[in-house]
């Protein structure tokens, strides 16, 4: 899923200060599954910015809505006879919805409430991890399941660097060293004389660095 | 042969000696010129490295040139955090250009651990990928497209190994694909632990390892008890036995220095009769006026001319 974590409160109230009718967007897919923007966080959200402009004497109104996928217009839609009421719209969807709401609802404000931050797993209760940088030319299959491009600090194709000790990254001794994690599986499917084999330079045309990603499915398109 | 003076030695089979040197952080290139100056004579080159734990500083390659024109041999760091590939190969274009012949090939401390932690790393290449280019560049005169190079800069390859990191097993295997790649000589991590050094020599020796590239081991004399275990405790990859750290804390606070010294001297001498053992590599952070006493103690001075 896409992990993201709700914005500090102070920014997000500054954020939506200049506004008096609000409307809180959620998005029921990942960023619900991961307690930062589905229903439960529109309404606690909604709940606490309206008591906090009350003490401070301001009237605002909030609307609360949450449509299943802000990043498909057959939801977003949904959402045009509230968003035809209000003034701005924050919006508590990754980056990819908040810019849809955008280009769908051109003649409204939106803010983004939420800091999209990964492609990860939830590891364990409250734990989320990132997994996959979306470089868009996968290269699990030559190391054991385990993405060195997204999870290993210095992108290494070849090996961990000096700095793995006792299984963990040096940048962070909680993350796992995923060159530790590779020649585990690689020792245990009896293949480590696999990772003797030097893997050329990645070819990152596929990822961001090509610029903006455009997927065609021609078989799809009417 | 290209020219550098380290590879004449080391295919002379003469026991090699380099040192490190860290440039300014600043224009001033006389404080590199100083660091220099110490080292002069006492080594066969001196390594500069390339904004070290990723603090800025004068740049590596332009360092190298202030040591040229003094008549010290460098040995370039070039790490892969900080320059894609594009500017990696047209850097080492140009450092040829100058004279510079000798690189080594690292990924660089991650920026997080420097000055500036909030700058983008690059990392579009590894060490690994570095070393292949090098060796592409100088055996067949092309860049990383395949494009006939009008001149080739024809560089001694060098490689950094850290037999102390883990895990251990894959460490010689690691080893064995930087020599594929092209690695010809290896400046290891500081070795304190040398039993756990002599295993990994084993097993590289085993392999045939030591016949195909040449093994430089790290030394970093130990100033102070504090250092010790500084080092211990927060430079990854860093092993120092308990009781070496013992030894440094047993010294009163004006012999510590001392003490680290001799420690550094038996290492030496332990270091220097491992099979396959080609060098010392001593990197002797912020204290380089140390280095002529130690390679004056250890026997190694004066250095063999080589033309």
């Amino acid at each position: 899923m896409i992990v993201g974590q709700q914005k500090p409160f102070a920014e997000i109230k500054a954020s939506v200060h200049p506004y008096s009718k609000l409307l809180i967007l959620g998005c029921g897919t990942c960023v619900k599954t991961c307690f930062a923007g589905g229903e439960d966080e529109v309404a606690i959200l909604a709940s606490c910015l309206r008591l906090a402009f009350r003490k401070d004497g301001q009237i605002i109104t909030i609307d609360e809505l949450t449509v299943e996928r802000q990043c498909e217009d057959e939801f977003l839609k949904e959402a045009a006879p509230k968003i035809a009421q209000t003034e701005a719209v924050l919006s508590l969807a990754c980056g990819a919805g908040v810019q849809m709401v955008a280009s769908r609802y051109a003649g409204t404000p939106v803010l983004p409430g939420v800091n999209t931050t990964f492609i990860g797993i939830l590891e364990k209760q409250g734990l989320f991890t990132e997994e996959c940088s979306g470089c868009g030319n996968c290269v699990l299959g030559d190391f054991h399941a385990i993405c060195p491009l997204s999870r290993c600090a210095k992108k290494l194709l070849n090996g961990p660097c000096g700095g793995s000790q006792n299984g963990k990254c040096e940048v962070n001794r909680e993350t796992d060293c995923a060159w530790q994690l590779i020649i585990d599986r690689a020792k245990a499917f009896g293949q480590l004389d696999k990772l003797a084999t030097y893997v050329p330079p990645k070819d990152w045309r596929t990822s961001y660095a090509g610029g903006p990603r455009k997927l065609v499915r021609e078989d799809l398109v009417i | 042969m290209n020219g550098s003076r380290l590879q004449h030695m080391l295919t002379l089979g003469r026991f090699a000696v380099t040192a490190e040197v860290g440039p300014p952080r600043g224009a001033n290139a006389d404080i590199i010129r100083e660091k220099a100056a110490r080292l002069k004579g006492y080594v066969d080159a001196v390594n500069v490295t390339d904004n070290q734990t990723a603090i800025v500083r004068m740049s590596s390659m332009s360092s190298c040139v202030h040591l040229i024109q003094m008549g010290v041999e460098p040995v370039m760091q070039m790490v892969t955090r900080d320059r894609n590939r594009i500017a990696l190969q047209s850097d080492v274009m140009g450092a040829y250009s100058l004279g510079i012949r000798n690189v080594l090939c690292l990924s660089g401390d991650h920026q997080t651990f420097g000055s500036q932690a909030e700058a983008m790393n690059v990392y579009d290449i590894d060490s690994l990928h570095l070393i292949h280019t090098l060796k592409t560049m100088r055996d067949e005169g092309r860049d990383m497209s395949g494009f006939q190079l009008n001149g080739a800069p024809k560089m001694f390859i060098g490689a950094a190994e850290n037999p102390f990191a883990d895990p251990f097993e894959y460490r010689v295997i690691r080893l064995a694909k930087k020599i594929s790649a092209g690695a010809e000589f290896i400046q290891t991590q500081c070795v304190y632990d040398l039993p756990r050094f002599k295993e990994w020599m084993k097993l590289a020796h085993q392999k045939g390892l030591t016949e195909k590239v040449h093994i430089l081991a790290g030394i970093t004399p130990l100033k102070s008890a504090r250092m010790a275990k500084y080092m211990a405790a927060n430079v990854s990859g860093i092993m120092i036995p308990e009781v070496m750290i013992k030894r440094m804390e047993g010294a009163s606070k004006e012999k510590a220095a001392e003490v680290g010294i001799k420690i550094c001297l038996e290492t030496i001498q332990e270091l220097r009769e491992i099979k396959g053992l080609h060098g010392i590599h001593i990197m002797a952070i912020e204290w380089e006026e140390t280095v002529p006493e130690i390679v004056r103690a250890a026997d190694l001075y004066p250095r063999p001319q080589v033309s």
